[in-house]
C-alpha cells in the first residue's frame, strides 16, 4: 500500500461520512418540526455536502484517474463506501436526529480540529473551512439535547431512547485502519482512538446537563469503514444514484 | 387571527457589515433566546447577508396605532426644511 493509495482510501471515507450524513438530513427537507427548524437541518445538510463535494473531488484527484466528485458519489457500490454505521442510520424522529448529529458533531469536532494542521495541505485547508461549520452544528445538536432532555417527560423519553438506540455505532467512530495508521505516522492523519476519552467527556457533560443518562459502554457495530454496511446504505444509494444510473452522463 | 401554536415570536435585525445599522429582516419562532439566534442565523444569513444578528421578543416591541398614522406622521409632511439637503456631501462620505 502507497500513501497515496492510503490518502485516497481516507478522503473516501470522512467524504463517504460527510455524503451520507447530509442526504440523512436533507430528508428532513419540509418535515421539519416547524419551519425554522426544516432550514436549519437543511442548512446543516447543505454544509455536509460542500464538504463532501471538497474531499471527495480531492479523493479523485489523489487517486489520479481522472474521476470527479460526481463519479465518486454516484458511480460506486455500496461496499466501496466507506462510511461509518451511524451516518446510515435512518432519520428516525426529531430526537433521533439530534442525538445522531450529536454523537457525530462531537467526533468530527475533535477529529477536524486536528486535521486542521495535517502535513496534506489540502485536507488542512478543507478542514480549516469545515470546523467553523461543526462548530455550529454541535452548537445545535447541544442545544436542542438541552431542550429536548429538560422539557417534558414525553420528551425526555424519546432523547433518552434515541442515545440508547444509537449508542452501540458510536465505537466505529474509534477505529484505526492501516491506511490511518501509516497516514499518521506522516503527520497527515490523526489518531481515532485518542478522541474517544474527549469525545466520551463532552457527550456525557451535555447528556448529564440534559437529564440524559449516558449509557455504559457495552458492544459496538462495526463494518462501515470495511464497507460492509447495513441495509439502509443500498436505499439511500438506490435513491441518490438512480438518475446517473439510469441515464449516465446526463445533462441538463 | 388563529391562535400561533409555534412557539415565541421574535424579530431580527441584521447588520450587513461592522459599523453598519441593523435592518429589520423579519420574524422567527424559537423557545429561548439562542434558538431564536440560530434560527434567525439560518433562516436570514445563509446568503451571505450579515456579520451580526439581533433578536428581540416581539411582545417587547411597542408599536404606533395606525389610527394615529395623521397625528404621528402628516405633520412632517409639508417641512421641506427638514431635510438635509441643502448641505454638500463631504468627498468620500458615503454615511452620515
Amino acid at each position: 500500500m502507497t500513501k497515496q493509495e492510503a490518502l485516497y482510501k481516507y478522503l473516501l471515507q470522512l467524504g463517504d461520512n460527510a455524503l451520507i450524513q447530509s442526504h440523512r438530513l436533507s430528508e428532513w427537507c419540509s418535515k421539519g418540526p416547524i419551519l425554522e427548524e426544516d432550514l436549519a437541518l437543511t442548512n446543516i445538510a447543505l454544509d455536509y455536502i460542500g464538504r463532501a463535494q471538497n474531499l471527495l473531488q480531492y479523493a479523485g484527484e489523489v487517486e489520479g484517474k481522472g474521476r470527479t466528485s460526481d463519479d465518486l458519489a454516484y458511480r460506486r457500490p455500496e461496499h466501496q463506501y466507506y462510511n461509518n454505521l451511524i451516518a446510515e442510520m435512518p432519520k428516525g424522529d426529531f430526537a433521533y436526529t439530534i442525538a445522531k448529529q450529536l454523537f457525530i458533531s462531537t467526533f468530527e469536532f475533535l477529529l477536524y480540529t486536528e486535521l486542521c494542521t495535517s502535513k496534506d495541505e489540502t485536507l488542512a485547508a478543507i478542514a480549516g473551512k469545515a470546523i467553523k461549520e461543526i462548530r455550529y452544528h454541535w452548537t445545535h445538536s447541544r442545544d436542542w439535547c438541552y431542550r429536548l432532555g429538560k422539557g417534558t417527560a414525553f420528551s425526555n423519553d424519546k432523547l433518552q431512547q434515541a442515545i440508547n438506540d444509537l449508542w452501540m455505532y458510536t465505537g466505529e467512530q474509534f477505529e484505526m485502519s492501516d491506511e490511518e495508521d501509516m497516514l499518521c505516522t506522516e503527520g497527515v492523519a490523526y489518531d481515532n482512538k485518542a478522541l474517544q476519552s474527549k469525545w466520551q467527556e463532552m457527550v456525557s457533560n451535555v447528556l448529564t446537563a440534559s437529564n440524559i443518562i449516558t449509557p455504559v459502554s457495552g458492544y459496538m457495530q462495526t463494518g462501515g469503514r470495511k464497507g460492509i454496511h447495513t441495509e439502509n446504505l443500498g436505499h439511500i444509494l438506490s435513491e441518490m444514484q438512480y438518475l446517473q444510473r439510469a441515464y449516465p452522463d446526463a445533462t441538463w | 387571527m388563529s391562535t400561533d401554536t409555534q412557539l415565541d415570536l421574535w424579530e431580527v435585525f441584521i447588520q450587513s457589515r461592522p459599523g453598519s445599522h441593523y435592518t429589520h429582516a423579519g420574524s422567527v419562532h424559537a423557545s429561548d433566546n439562542q434558538m431564536a439566534l440560530q434560527n434567525a442565523r439560518d433562516i436570514y444569513t445563509r446568503r451571505n447577508e450579515g456579520t451580526s444578528i439581533w433578536v428581540v421578543p416581539a411582545k417587547y416591541v411597542t408599536a404606533s396605532n395606525p389610527e394615529d398614522a395623521g397625528m404621528f406622521f402628516d405633520p412632517s409632511n409639508d417641512k421641506m426644511y427638514r431635510h438635509p439637503t441643502f448641505y454638500v456631501m463631504p468627498e468620500g462620505a458615503k454615511q452620515i
